[in-house]
């Protein structure tokens, strides 16, 4: 069952991802990458209040380890660090490094201390 | 005529790219299956990892970390690989890319378990699960991509 969940959950969110991306990407021009940051920066806030609720296992594995894992990436946000870095635009690689590292921290910290007020 | 699979920035699509601009019109059920599929398979990968290792609340989360650094590994093999054949089978990026290495490695787990390692009061583990996964993260794409380009660079000359 947990299986099945996580595989659903994660069906969704890598496509969302795409979509996500492909809808930034056709409204902003810049070398920047903005989906990406976007879906990382959303992921981590809706697992922070799957986190601070705390959700029933079942929605635990549909929407955080299933939905929210496959929605947000590590492997495309190192790609295109390294992209920015390789074409000459190293204040940009650096920006895109820490910014989404301390976006993605304030959102988990955020979303549980919503989730947690929420639920007192 | 083939079309130039670099320069990209963004590996799971790049708009200045032509044919990841075209893909999702010509034929967008098999685009968003195919990626749906990829991404199944990397979340239950990483799901498996993830429980066969399991980590206190105070404690480095190994088996995240070695996710995402082998992910960010096998990212910079797999766009090293596709720029050399000019971007491979068209569904080659979604499936492997986007979907398997996309749906494998996380950053929303590796924000909240740093959040809550702080929340439980171990901010040394945090600081260092944070900078060591950033920091694995770029040698590892950097070397997969460095030591594949360089690889495939020796075997057609």
């Amino acid at each position: 069952m947990t299986v099945l969940l996580i595989a659903l959950g994660a069906a969704v969110g890598a496509p969302l991802r795409y979509l996500t991306d492909r809808a930034v990407q056709s409204r902003h021009g810049s070398a920047f990458p903005w989906g990406t940051l976007l879906v990382n920066v959303a992921g981590s806030l809706l697992l922070g209040v799957l986190v601070g609720w705390p959700a029933d296992p079942a929605v635990s594995a549909l929407l955080g380890t299933g939905f929210c894992g496959a929605l947000t990436t590590y492997s495309t946000f190192s790609y295109e660090t390294l992209r920015l870095t390789r074409s000459g635009h190293r204040l940009l690689a650096l920006t895109n490094a820490l910014g989404s590292v301390a976006a993605g921290l304030a959102a988990a910290t955020a979303g549980y201390a919503l989730a947690r007020a929420l639920t007192g | 005529m083939p079309e130039p699979f670099e320069p990209r920035t963004d590996p799971d699509v790049d708009l200045r790219v032509p044919a990841d601009r075209r893909e999702l019109t010509t034929r967008p059920a098999t685009i968003l299956a195919t990626i749906a599929a990829g991404g199944m398979l990397g979340a239950l990968a990483r799901a498996g990892l993830q429980h066969v290792a399991p980590h206190p609340t105070t404690g480095f989360p190994w088996a995240t970390f070695s996710i995402n650094t082998s992910g960010c590994l096998l990212i910079g093999v797999l766009m090293a690989v596709l720029g050399h054949l000019d971007g491979g089978h068209p569904l080659a990026r979604p499936f492997l890319g986007v979907g398997v290495l996309g749906g494998f490695t996380t950053f929303s787990t590796y924000a909240v378990d740093v959040q809550q390692a702080l929340v439980a009061g171990a901010p040394g583990t945090a600081l260092a699960y944070l900078a060591a996964t950033v920091l694995g993260a770029l040698v590892a794409v950097g070397l997969g991509d460095a030591l594949t380009a360089g690889l495939l660079r020796r075997a057609t000359r």
